[in-house]
């Protein structure tokens, strides 16, 4: 089960009303490597790998549903008292349609979450090399989404993102190692 | 003794359903352990490495049911 803390893992500021960055940022909300994807990605492998890894996935799969609420915070703030014509100049107009004021999982370009995004293999090495894969393409997503942002306050929270996702990587990358280890194996003379 | 294939001894619960398995195992293939491979490696002969689909003993990765018995 899970305790919650109400608050964001690290403060969100948005300091410009702009809609069309909210539609570039629900790419990390529900798109094929966002915050959504990875928390169910390693909640869900964790069953099946080695013991001393269950912990690893645990926590940072509960640490993405943490960056899912601030990405969540972010689009909100973006779009809470835009006009629908704002909304629809900044190409959000298919969403207002269907959604509404809602947010909704799906990727910058509108195409819905599916569990097609995520993989569970079975094989330990394999699930955690998905993972550190995982890891880097949401890292160069978040660059991709600082480089199209001029939000000083919305870029130092993609920042703070950017970095977790730079020391999960390193964290699946010490599981490897630790699968990679021989121990408790019978020796044979 | 450097073996590819590993095991680990998941937790059991006195309430699992099923008969439980003790040990489970992974495989942990050559390639995981290369880096760069280096120049001048031992080779096989020409048929065998057509046989094997590698041409170097330190890349060979024995699979089945033969090779996951020879642990347990």
């Amino acid at each position: 089960m899970w305790i919650y803390q109400k608050k964001l893992q690290y403060p969100v500021r948005v300091s410009q009303c702009n809609p069309r960055l909210a539609k570039y940022l629900i790419e990390q909300y529900g798109g094929a490597d966002g915050e959504l994807a990875a928390a169910l990605r390693y909640l869900n492998q964790r069953y099946t790998i080695p013991d001393r890894i269950i912990g690893l996935l645990t926590d940072i799969g509960t640490e993405e549903f943490g960056h899912l609420e601030m990405i969540a915070t972010m689009v909100y703030k973006l779009t809470k008292d835009a006009t629908l014509e704002q909304l629809r100049d900044a190409g959000l107009g298919e969403h207002a349609a269907d959604h509404g004021p809602a947010l909704f999982y799906h990727n910058a370009a509108g195409v819905p979450f599916t569990a097609t995004y995520i993989q569970a293999k079975g094989d330990p090495i394999t699930d955690l090399y998905e993972d550190i894969a995982a890891e880097e393409k949401a890292r160069a997503t978040y660059q991709w989404l600082i480089d199209m942002s001029d939000d000083p306050d919305l870029n130092d929270a993609l920042r703070f993102l950017r970095e977790r996702e730079v020391i999960h990587s390193q964290r699946f990358r010490e599981a490897v190692e630790i699968l990679k280890q021989e121990q408790q194996q019978k020796h044979f003379f | 003794m450097f073996t590819q294939q590993k095991r680990y001894y998941p937790y059991v619960s006195p309430y699992d359903p099923c008969a439980p398995i003790r040990q489970k195992f992974y495989q942990t293939p050559p390639e995981l352990y290369l880096g760069f491979q280096p120049p001048g490696l031992p080779q096989y002969s020409a048929r065998e490495a057509l046989a094997r689909g590698t041409l170097w003993p330190a890349l060979y990765s024995p699979y089945g049911k033969s090779s996951r018995e020879a642990q347990r």
